[in-house]
């Protein structure tokens, strides 16, 4: 076999992925519950305007949001290359869904960034 | 010599239960992202103001979002229970040069779960 | 209990017919009986053309891997009274080519496994009188889990990216690499990196964890897979980061 030089992308894109895994594993189910479903079906009262704009201003709050939306992106982008290379034996088609996949994160991650740093 | 190979189905992972909870874990990150949508959707709508946070609201109980929400929580929560429990076989760490066993490093990824979760918790609904 | 099984056998015989049919046999349903057991009874008293390896008997030699009613096993560890009443369906290990009946060619793992170098690599060997390269028990424990590979190659019919991936270098190639790299008298991780690191290395992997669920010596190959990446991640920011001195 070839002992060329690799390519640095894949560990840097599954230290991405991992980040990712790791962050959304913690904080997204906690946070689908309360706006998801426990605020639309009345379980729990949805806090005030107010209250919910004060912690959005706050800067520790949007960079970890930012984190949290950035690598949530990346994760999905990695697994979800490697779902379609396996599951649905799409290999072939490899650049498109590279595109697809971790151009969809790297925008996600720009509209996300101008949405944290515009809030009101 | 003719070798026999045997052909791949399309749908492979449905011939074997762990194969299909393979692929269910790894379409998990679809409802990761579809989650990062709905929350840069509230975002927006809490910037631009208090009516269109109403507005947010009053649409996230239709019926087809609430659903949607469900079955993304469900597998949110497949993805957070089968990474804790993947995480100690990537990771070793090691205290006074003894290796922590996975158990114990599994335990600590729920209890950062448990603490974080009560944290964000507090901090939206205080 | 019932004092026969049936065993339904996946054979191949090219020059017969292209595709694998299945045959069945009554053998006898004995406690101590293994699949294999099954096996030679219809090689010596029901069907002599029936083609198989085996070798040890004891689950140490790993010539015996088969697709037993579709799991990866060792037909010499796994038994008969455990699929009782049957039938038991018999097939060749999967992601392998079948040569005949149920002899597969493994001709792809063993040209794969020398290139992980699965041996004790020494910068500067010293000579056998200053005596043995020692190692602590702690040492030792570190690789002591994936030494225990057999070459069975039951994780490389569970994995499915093997299946789909045929250049994947494959879960016991890496877990071999890994006994080795963490072995405290080996000096060769940087001689296994390249290969490890390749696109068909770890990378390939996605963590399906079948491999380990499939290993009759619970080595975990997916665990070996999933250190390694850590490793190699780190390392590679390393590189990116520090002058090449200071690696």
């Amino acid at each position: 076999m070839t002992t060329r030089r690799r390519p640095a992308a894949e560990p840097l894109l599954w230290l991405l992925f991992s980040a990712g895994g790791m962050i959304a594993a913690l904080l997204v189910p906690i946070l689908l519950f309360l706006f998801g479903v426990a605020f639309p079906l009345d379980l729990l009262t949805p806090p005030d305007h107010a209250h919910l704009l004060a912690v959005l201003r706050n800067p520790i709050t949007r960079l970890v949001l930012f984190g949290l939306c950035a690598l949530a992106l990346f994760h999905w982008a990695h697994r979800f290359r490697y779902t379609l290379y396996d599951g649905l034996q799409l290999k072939r088609f490899s650049v498109v869904i590279i595109l697809f996949c971790y151009g969809g994160a790297v925008v996600g991650s720009i509209i996300s960034a101008y949405l944290l740093l515009t809030v009101g | 010599m003719s070798l026999y190979h045997r052909p791949i189905p399309l749908f492979w992972w449905l011939e074997r239960r762990s194969y299909l909870v393979f692929v269910l874990r790894e379409l998990s990150s679809v409802f990761v992202a579809w989650f990062v949508v709905y929350l840069l959707l509230l975002i927006n709508a809490v910037s631009g103001g208090s009516a269109e946070y109403e507005r947010f609201l009053d649409r996230s109980g239709q019926w087809w979002l609430v659903t949607i929400n469900v079955i993304a929580l469900v597998f949110v929560l497949l993805h957070a229970v089968t990474w804790f429990g993947l995480a100690p076989k990537a990771i070793v760490v090691r205290l006074r040069g003894r290796r922590v066993p996975p158990p114990l490093i599994a335990a600590a990824h729920y209890a950062a779960w448990l603490v974080l979760s009560a944290v964000i918790a507090w901090v939206i609904l205080r | 209990m019932a004092d026969e099984i049936t065993l339904e056998v996946v054979r191949y015989r090219p020059e017969l017919r292209i595709e694998p049919v299945v045959q069945s046999y009554q053998v006898p349903l004995r406690e101590h009986w293994a699949i294999l057991d099954g096996l030679t009874y219809i090689k010596d008293h029901l069907d002599g053309t029936l083609s198989f390896r085996w070798s040890c008997r004891m689950g140490i030699c790993g010539s015996c891997g088969m697709t037993v009613n579709g799991d990866p096993q060792l037909t010499c560890a796994t038994f008969l009274t455990d699929y009782a009443p049957g039938p038991v369906r018999v097939e060749p290990l999967r992601n392998f080519p079948v040569i005949r009946d149920l002899v597969v060619d493994i001709g792809d793992f063993m040209d794969k496994l020398p290139t992980v170098k699965p041996w004790v690599i020494r910068d500067v060997d010293s000579p056998v009188e200053e005596g043995e390269y020692l190692q602590t028990p702690e040492e030792l424990d570190e690789y002591k889990q994936f030494s225990m590979c057999i070459n069975c190659m039951l994780c490389y019919s569970a994995c499915p990216v093997y299946a789909l991936e045929p250049h994947f270098l494959g879960p016991a190639a890496i877990a071999l690499a890994q006994r080795y790299n963490l072995d405290s008298r080996d000096e060769g991780a940087s001689e296994r990196e390249d290969i490890l690191s390749s696109p068909e290395g770890i990378w390939a992997c996605t963590f399906v964890g079948e491999c380990s669920a499939a290993c009759p010596k619970d080595v975990d190959p997916a665990a070996a897979i999933q250190r390694y990446k850590l490793t190699a991640a780190t390392q590679a920011i390393k590189n990116f980061l520090l002058p090449r001195g200071a690696r």
